[in-house]
């Protein structure tokens, strides 16, 4: 029961705080809102006993990644809304047609996929650990050691691409 | 009230999937067209997870670690690209975003 109004009541959230990311008319209040809704996300994944993922998401996305949105915002100091210069019925009638035409096909996949009965569930991860951070972390220096360390030259390539396209000719 | 189970989790994630994409087809500022895909990854790490706690297995949470990596990645890339587009073009309008068109 108390997990049922939790589920909803974040559902609620979630939901809306992404309806007012893409509805803001002021970019700062649509990175205000992403902010919001990437909270809301991070409870769920405390209520999915996913710890490590919620304390993530906090520190890389609310933290990190939306402060980066938030430098841009304020370093392109708009004159002209983009928005301002559209024609609106031109692209939003094709545009809601195809996120409606997602969503069937999304919603035909859950149904299909809960009509049918599972796969035996796998066997657990035959680990020493103990708690979610330490199973986490196992996992990523035992059977993803190769992606994790890719993971990390990705992470440095991004860097040095973000330094050399953001620096102003010298 | 029935009991929350995956299947909750996973109308939730292509419903925040799907609002996702709206903010791609209707909005014409790049910068929320970037916020928007950082929605749709938060959609497909909700179902990650879902899974997760469905097979009591942590490989999902793994996978979920690996797509916030990533798109730290093309956060960083892509303001980068946007912050070198509006020193050129003065606008953040996607529709002015035509040099490579053929």
């Amino acid at each position: 029961m108390l997990e049922a109004i939790v589920f909803y009541t974040l559902a609620v959230f979630t939901l809306g705080f992404g309806v007012l990311v893409i509805t803001a008319r002021n970019t700062v209040h649509s990175v205000l809102f992403l902010v919001a809704n990437f909270l809301c996300v991070a409870v769920l994944y405390v209520a999915l006993a996913a710890e490590f993922l919620a304390v993530i998401q906090v520190l890389v996305y609310a933290g990190g990644i939306v402060v980066l949105y938030l430098f841009v915002v304020m370093l392109v100091n708009l004159k002209a809304i983009p928005e301002a210069q559209l024609d609106p019925a031109r692209r939003s009638r094709l545009g809601f047609a195809i996120a409606a035409a997602l969503l069937v096909e999304v919603s035909a996949i859950l149904v299909y996929a809960g009509q049918r009965a599972g796969p035996a569930a796998p066997a657990a991860v035959d680990t020493p650990a103990r708690g979610n951070t330490e199973l986490v972390g196992w996992l990523l220096y035992t059977d993803f050691l190769i992606p994790f360390e890719l993971a990390s030259v990705l992470l440095l390539v991004a860097m040095i691409g973000a330094i050399l396209l953001a620096r102003r000719e010298a | 009230m029935s009991p929350i189970t995956p299947y909750h989790y996973l109308v939730l994630s292509a419903a925040l999937f799907t609002i996702g994409v709206l903010g791609v087809m209707l909005r014409r500022n790049i910068i929320i067209i970037f916020m928007s895909i950082e929605l749709m990854l938060n959609a497909v790490n909700i179902s990650l997870a879902a899974f997760s706690d469905q097979w009591q297995n942590a490989i999902g949470q793994v996978f979920a670690i690996f797509v916030i990596a990533v798109a730290a990645a093309e956060a960083a890339v892509g303001l980068g690209i946007i912050l070198a587009f509006f020193r050129n073009k003065d606008t953040l309008n996607i529709d002015d975003m035509n040099g490579l068109r053929w």
